[in-house]
C-alpha cells in the first residue's frame, strides 16, 4: 500500500473537519473501551494473563527462528507449502504464483492487514484476478476504494447512511427502492450478494491471528463465520501472516486468545474461532484441496535485538486504538498507511523508514492510555520516544521547534540566567495580561491562542517571592 | 523530614502560589521545606523532543541540586514521573549517573500521594463551599497511580461536593509540546475535554497539574464558561481566597 504519512497534517484536519467521521467517532470512543473494560472487570486474573501473554510472546521472539523452522516442518508434515516472503513483492509474487497455477480467476479474501500491507488487492486486480474482500466491513471499504481505517473494524470511519448510500450504488440489481436503514438489513445485503462468490471462489485468503509451530496449524477469529467460508470452500486455501504470528503451542495460543476478544472488542471470546490444519486429509468432509502459509518478513526480522522489538509482541487486538484520544480525534486514515493509531505510530516507521512516517510517532501527548489496555504489556509511549530520539539525531524533526529547544535548554542548564528570565517573561507577561488574567492571542503562541485563551502569570515567579521571602 | 520542593517550570512562571500551597502543605504534615535555588525545569520538553543530551544535562543538574533531601515532591505528576521513572531510563547506559538517578527516584514524590501516602495524612483542614469535579492527568494517573489520593484529601475539605467526571482519564489534550505541534488535534481534545466537564455541572474544575489546568482553562474562558480552574494545591492548602482562578485577573 502506498503511504501517505507524510501528510498527517493534513490528513488529519481533513479528518477533523469530516462530519460522519467524526459522528462515528464518537460512538467508538466511548463503545470500545466500556465493552473492554466490563470484559476485564469480569476476569479476575485479567493481569496475570496480560503477564503470561507478554512472556509467551518474549520467549517466542528470542527463538523466533526455531519457532518458524519447527512450524514449517509441521506445515509441510501436514501436506502444506511454506512460501518465505522477504518483501511484499516476494508475498504478492507467491499468492499470484499459486492463484495461476489453479487457473483461478476470483479469489475470497477474510479480513488481513498484512495483505493491506503488501497491497494484494490491487496487485492482483492488474494480474486479471478479482479479489472479493469477505469481511463485512472489508467489503464495504472495497466498494468504496477506501483503505480500512481501523485493523479490527475497518469501516469504522463510516455511519450507517454512508454504507447504504454505497450499497445502492454498488448493488444495482437490486431494487433501488428497497429499504436500507437497518444495520441488519444491509448485512443481510451484503450477504445475499457475497454468497455467490464465496461458491464461485477457486482460492481462499485468509490472515492469522496466530500461527501454531507445534501443530503447523493457523488460527482465526471472526464474528462473521466469513473466515470460514473463505478457507474452506474454495480448493485452495492462502494463508497471510507476518513471522511474528508464530507461539509455540496451541495452549499458548490459547492464552492469547483469551486476551485478545477481551482487549478488542470487550467479548470473552470471538464468535468463531477457525484452527487450519494443512488441506482436506482423506476422509475430510470438507477443507481445500492445497494449503499455503505466505509468511512475511518485510522488516521484521530487523527489528529483533533492537529497541523496536517489543513491539513484535502485538496480537493486533485494537485496544490501543480504541483508548487514543488522538486516534479518536483524527480517525485511521490520518496515519496514512496500513497501522493506524498508537500501534501504527511505532511500527509503521519501522516498516516503511521514519523519514515517511516522522509524524505518527510526534503525534502523541505520552498519555500512556494505550501501554495501559495493551494486553502483552508493549511499552508504545517509550518506543515513540525512540523514535522521536532518531528523528533529532537524524535532523529530522522541523529545524523551527529544534532551535526553539536548543534555545530554551540552553537556559534551563543556567539556573541564574533561567530565573532572571523567566522573571522578566513573568513582569511583562503578568503586566500585560494581568488586567484580563489571560491573552486572546500572544506573539509566539498562535498555535494555542487560536483556539483557547492563555492564562497571564500572577506576575512574579515564585522563586523570586521566595527569595523575597526568605529574607 | 527535610523535603525539598521541585517547583515545576509551569508553577515558577505562570502560579507561583500553587507553590505557595504546597510548602503550606508540607509544612503542616510537619516537614521542613527546603527551596533549592538551582533548580529550573526537569528536562521533559528535551527528554519528550528526542533530545537526550540536553535531558540529561538538565537531570544532572537536578542531582546536584537536591542531593541530600529525605524527600523532594512536586505539585505536579509529570514532574514526578520524570524524576521517578525517567530519569533511571534516561541514563540505563551510564552507571555512574544510573545509581544518582536510582537514589533520587524512590524519594521523589508528586505531592498528593506525599501528603497521604508518606505522611499518612488523611485530611486537611479547609474549607471552599463547591460542587467540584477532579481531572486526572495523565502522568499522575499512569505512571504513578495516583488516583485515590487527591479524592481522600478532597473528601475532607469542609463544603466540598465532588462529582465524578464522566472521561476523567482522558488526556485533555495538552501534552507539553503537542499542544503547539498539532494545535488542532489537541484542539479538538480539549473541546471534548470541556463538554465533559460541562456537563458535570460543576462549578470548579481542578488537577494536580497545571499544564492540563491552563489548557482547559483557556478552552472554558474561550467559550465563555463560568467554572473556576484550580491547582489541588490551592483548594487542600485553603489559599483559594489568596489568588483568583485560572486566568481571571487579579482583582477579582
Amino acid at each position: 500500500m502506498l503511504a501517505a504519512s507524510r501528510d498527517f497534517m493534513a490528513n488529519a484536519r481533513a479528518g477533523l473537519a469530516n462530519e460522519n467521521l467524526q459522528r462515528a467517532l464518537g460512538r467508538a470512543r466511548t463503545g470500545f473501551p466500556l465493552r473492554r473494560h466490563l470484559a476485564v472487570e469480569r476476569l479476575p486474573e485479567f493481569e496475570e494473563l496480560r503477564e503470561a501473554g507478554r512472556s509467551i510472546k518474549d520467549h517466542t521472539l528470542e527463538y523466533l527462528d526455531f519457532y518458524l523452522e519447527h512450524y514449517e516442518s509441521n506445515v509441510v508434515a501436514s501436506g502444506g507449502k511454506v512460501h518465505w516472503a522477504g518483501t511484499p513483492a516476494e508475498a504478492c509474487a507467491a499468492v499470484l504464483q499459486v492463484c495461476r497455477s489453479v487457473g483461478a480467476k476470483v479469489v475470497t479474501k477474510g479480513k488481513s492487514m498484512v495483505a493491506e500491507e503488501v497491497g494484494l488487492n490491487d496487485f492482483l486486480d492488474a494480474n486479471g484476478i478479482n479479489p472479493v474482500e469477505t469481511d463485512l466491513g472489508e467489503y464495504i471499504i472495497q466498494l468504496r476504494h477506501e483503505p480500512p481505517s481501523h485493523i479490527i473494524a475497518p469501516a469504522i470511519h463510516l455511519v450507517k447512511e454512508q454504507v447504504a448510500d454505497t450499497f445502492r450504488a454498488e448493488h444495482r440489481s437490486l431494487d433501488p427502492d428497497r429499504s436500507l436503514v437497518e444495520p441488519r438489513q444491509m448485512c443481510d445485503e451484503a450477504r445475499a450478494v457475497l454468497r455467490p462468490r464465496f461458491l464461485a471462489a477457486d482460492v481462499g485468503i485468509t490472515g492469522a491471528n496466530f500461527l501454531v509451530a507445534e501443530t503447523g496449524s493457523s488460527i482465526i477469529v471472526t464474528n462473521e463465520g466469513n473466515g470460514d467460508l473463505t478457507q474452506t470452500l474454495p480448493r485452495v486455501h492462502i494463508v497471510m501472516a507476518s513471522i511474528e504470528k508464530v507461539v509455540p503451542t496451541l495452549e499458548d495460543a490459547a492464552t492469547l486468545l483469551r486476551l485478545l476478544a477481551r482487549s478488542a472488542t470487550g467479548q470473552e471470546f470471538s464468535s468463531y474461532t477457525t484452527i487450519s490444519t494443512g488441506p482436506r486429509r482423506p476422509g475430510d468432509l470438507d477443507g481445500p484441496e492445497q494449503y499455503h502459509v505466505v509468511l512475511l518478513d518485510n522488516g521484521r526480522s530487523a527489528l529483533l535485538g533492537g529497541d523496536f522489538q517489543d513491539m513484535l509482541r502485538c496480537i493486533r487486538c485494537a485496544a490501543c486504538m480504541n483508548h487514543c484520544p488522538v486516534y479518536s480525534a483524527v480517525g485511521g486514515h490520518a496515519y496514512g498507511w496500513v497501522y493506524p493509531g498508537p500501534m501504527g505510530a511505532v511500527l509503521t516507521p519501522s516498516l516503511i523508514g521514519v523519514e515517511q512516517a516522522g509524524h505518527l510517532p510526534n503525534a502523541s501527548t505520552f498519555c500512556g492510555r494505550c501501554e495501559s489496555v495493551c494486553p502483552v504489556k508493549i511499552p508504545l509511549p517509550k518506543m515513540m520516544r525512540h523514535w522521536r530520539e532518531r528523528e533529532y539525531a537524524r535532523k529530522l524533526s522541523p529545524p523551527v521547534y529544534r532551535t526553539g529547544l536548543a534555545l530554551w535548554a540552553w537556559v534551563a542548564r543556567r539556573p541564574a540566567l533561567y530565573h532572571a528570565l523567566t522573571g522578566l517573561a513573568s513582569r511583562v507577561l503578568g503586566w500585560a495580561g494581568g488586567y484580563r488574567g489571560r491573552f486572546r492571542s500572544l506573539p509566539l503562541a498562535n498555535g494555542w491562542t487560536k483556539a483557547r485563551d492563555m492564562p497571564a502569570p500572577e506576575g512574579r515567579t515564585f522563586h523570586r517571592l521566595w527569595t523575597e521571602r526568605s529574607r | 523530614m527535610r523535603v525539598a520542593l521541585f517547583v515545576t517550570c509551569l508553577v515558577d512562571l505562570f502560579r507561583p502560589t500553587v507553590g505557595f500551597a504546597a510548602v503550606k502543605l508540607l509544612e503542616e504534615a510537619g516537614c521542613t521545606v527546603e527551596v533549592p535555588r538551582a533548580q529550573t525545569c526537569c528536562g521533559q520538553p528535551a527528554y519528550n523532543s528526542g533530545d537526550r543530551a540536553d535531558a540529561k544535562a538538565i537531570a544532572m543538574q537536578v542531582f546536584d541540586a537536591f542531593a541530600g533531601y529525605d524527600h523532594v515532591v512536586a505539585p505536579s505528576g509529570s514532574c514526578a514521573g520524570m524524576l521517578r521513572l525517567h530519569y533511571p531510563e534516561l541514563f540505563a547506559d551510564d552507571p555512574v549517573n544510573l545509581a544518582r538517578a536510582q537514589a533520587l527516584a524512590p524519594h521523589s514524590w508528586e505531592l498528593s500521594s506525599f501528603l497521604v501516602d508518606v505522611c499518612g495524612i488523611e485530611k486537611v483542614t479547609a474549607q471552599w463551599d463547591r460542587v467540584v469535579t477532579y481531572h486526572d492527568a495523565c502522568s499522575g494517573l499512569r505512571e504513578l497511580g495516583i488516583k485515590s489520593q487527591p479524592r481522600q484529601l478532597l473528601a475532607s475539605v469542609a463544603g466540598l461536593r465532588l462529582k465524578e467526571l464522566p472521561g476523567a482519564e482522558v488526556c485533555c489534550g495538552f501534552g507539553g509540546t503537542f499542544c503547539v505541534k498539532y494545535p488542532e488535534i489537541s484542539d479538538k481534545m480539549v473541546t471534548d475535554k470541556e463538554a465533559d466537564i460541562v456537563a458535570t455541572g460543576a462549578e470548579a474544575v481542578l488537577s494536580g497539574d497545571l499544564g492540563c489546568l491552563l489548557n482547559i482553562a483557556g478552552k472554558l474562558f474561550r467559550h465563555g464558561r463560568r467554572i473556576e480552574v484550580r491547582h489541588i494545591a490551592e483548594v487542600l492548602a485553603g489559599v483559594t481566597a489568596d489568588v483568583a482562578p485560572i486566568g481571571l485577573p487579579r482583582s477579582g
